[in-house]
């Protein structure tokens, strides 16, 4: 019905103009609030409790780096943390994994009934406290087993891997490889495994972020400090103010502690959240 | 073929793809399926050194002392609210996103934006509540600064009942809307570029072109996210909100999970918090098995 005028071109060039606006600004709210927290843990304790700090260092000071780096709770906290993620990973890798082929062939007797099984978990759960007395029941209690099995596997992960076997391994391969005599076993582990870098990287990227910013199973589940992740540390200094052993400084003073808290805070975060960031934007890059 | 074969052939013809999901499965009944049985408790008076055998059963007496305590309205009210909020405004912002980026010209500007807004989704909620904290901090926090700076009031936001659900809200959004919006960026690029030439050889605007291409394209995947999260409406996440809570804005900020975590498990009701936690779950079926009916019969994308 609509011609091709130039008013026609010139009303796209306003939409045009009118969305880089908008994606301008958005790109500034996102930015500039990380661009505070970056000044922040780069500027003076006392600049930055005084709300002086814009976008820039105010009196630049690599204090609050050096108050962190000296803090071994963080350290531990870190390697723990480092240490979940790992072993969570990969077990969520395994069983996601083996599970998704499995449930991503056709021919599999049974894959329905299952499939529903593992939906019905998406809908569905038996609640907090009856999970915490399983795994009391279990004993695993004040472990990172804790930690780690309750969230074995997404099932949402699953279906995403599933439906990654079912579009990009040809069927034609299977039936070539079958004809070879190669059973499932082999063909799961020599010919699907390699074709899957994209979806492995992916899920190990979800599956990470969550066990390495994920405090919730830890409040619960774990009471020595000695076994904290990271993120219970976090909380205990940035969101209780609680700092306990200063290594350099025996602060039995309330406020002294909470000073030292607030000079740590934005450099702690800055430490806290580089890890995943960098993991997730070369994640995001690669694919 | 398959029909004239017995099942138990077939079953043992697949006896390999069940050894492979047999981790998965025993993992599913163990911490998945088991915990739903122990959640029978919530028609006992659970004695934790007797077990769910040998504790005695009550019938709904747990839930009836939920709905006739004095913080039931309070707390299902809260859990309503933000989550409805939440929805209503956190689904519309990740398609119209999308939509922006999928309309640029520039390939540059359309990674750079999309890698920004993607950036917040990878930062713990401990420390987003932290630089929520700071912001608002009533001396030093920028916000805080920022908007007195302008001429209006503001003293203590974290402390504010009111002002509870529009920072929990707002923040969410900054955190994830750039992540949720990968979903539809990926569902739109998979519309045939022979469509949009189409429609601009029959002098159709960018606008036009949004309206009659992108948004029918993105209707399917819109709907299963939506079901999706409405499932999810009542149990709101736990983390955020518990971190975010003091004792000024409790009568605003207190939801279900909260509720469930303080009563049930510190304060050890083990039966009476696992009445709490399954009228939440329930009440979460069935919204989402109305809402995939309804979008079913109106529309035809359905969950299954």
């Amino acid at each position: 019905m609509k011609t091709k005028t130039p008013k026609g071109t010139k009303s796209d060039i306003l939409f045009d103009i009118a969305i880089y606006g908008i994606l301008f600004v958005l790109f500034l709210i996102i930015v500039l609030p990380l661009l505070n927290v970056m000044a922040n843990s780069l500027s003076s304790a006392n600049a930055s409790m005084m709300g002086k700090v814009g976008l820039w260092p105010v009196d630049f000071s690599l204090e609050s780096y050096r108050m962190v780096f000296s803090y071994k709770q963080v350290w531990a906290g870190y390697l723990n943390s480092m240490i979940i993620t790992s072993l969570g990973t990969c077990l969520n890798l395994t069983l996601t994994l083996t599970a998704a082929y499995s449930l991503s062939r056709k021919d599999f007797f049974g894959g329905t009934v299952l499939m529903g099984l593992f939906v019905f978990t998406m809908l569905f759960s038996g609640g907090l406290i009856p999970n915490y007395l399983l795994m009391r029941d279990l004993k695993i209690l004040n472990t990172w087993w804790a930690l780690v099995l309750p969230v074995g596997i997404s099932v949402y992960s699953m279906i995403v891997a599933k439906t990654f076997f079912q579009t990009t391994i040809p069927l034609e391969l299977h039936e070539a490889a079958q004809m070879e005599g190669c059973d499932d076993f082999n063909f799961f582990f020599r010919f699907v495994l390699p074709l899957s870098g994209p979806i492995i990287a992916v899920l190990t990227l979800w599956y990470a972020v969550d066990h390495w910013n994920s405090y919730f199973n830890a409040l619960l589940y774990i009471k020595d400090e000695k076994l904290f992740p990271l993120q219970i540390i976090l909380r205990n200094i940035l969101i209780s103010n609680k700092v306990d052993d200063l290594a350099s400084l025996a602060a039995e003073d309330v406020e002294v502690r909470q000073a030292m808290a607030q000079v740590m805070k934005y450099s702690l975060i800055v430490i806290a959240s580089v890890p995943m960031i960098v993991n997730g934007g070369r994640t995001a890059f690669i694919n | 073929m398959s029909m004239t074969i017995p099942w138990y052939q077939r079953l043992a013809r697949s006896w390999q793809l069940w050894v492979l999901i047999l981790p998965a499965l025993i993992y599913l009944v163990v911490f998945r399926y088991f915990p739903m049985y122990g959640a029978l408790m919530a028609f006992q008076d659970f004695d934790p050194s007797s077990g769910i055998f040998g504790s005695t059963w009550v019938g709904l007496q747990q839930f009836e002392m939920f709905l006739n305590s004095y913080v039931f309205i309070r707390v299902l009210a809260n859990t309503l609210f933000i989550s409805l909020l939440t929805l209503v405004i956190g689904f519309p912002f990740p398609i119209i996103l999308a939509l922006m980026l999928n309309s640029l010209g520039s390939r540059t500007v359309k990674k750079t934006v999309q890698m920004t807004t993607y950036l917040p989704y990878f930062i713990s909620t401990v420390v987003m509540v932290t630089i929520i904290m700071e912001a608002l901090h009533p001396r030093s926090g920028i916000i805080t600064l920022m908007v007195k700076a302008l001429g209006f009031p503001l003293n203590n936001a974290m402390g504010d009942p009111n002002a509870f659900v529009p920072i929990y809200i707002i923040s969410g959004l900054w955190q994830t809307v750039g992540y949720s919006s990968i979903i539809y960026i990926a569902a739109l690029s998979s519309v045939d570029p022979c469509l949009y030439e189409a429609a601009t050889i029959d002098g159709a605007s960018k606008f036009q072109k949004i309206w009659y291409i992108d948004i029918p394209t993105l209707i399917p995947t819109a709907v299963i996210l939506l079901i999706l999260n409405i499932g999810r409406i009542m149990s709101l996440g736990f983390e955020k909100i518990y971190l975010m809570q003091n004792n000024l804005n409790l009568q605003s900020s207190e939801v279900i999970s909260t509720y469930v975590y303080k009563v049930g498990l510190l304060e050890a009701n083990f039966s009476f918090g696992t009445a709490v936690g399954l009228f939440d779950s329930v009440i979460n079926l069935s919204l989402l098995l109305l809402v995939n009916q309804v979008m079913k019969k109106y529309n035809g994308n359905g969950l299954w």
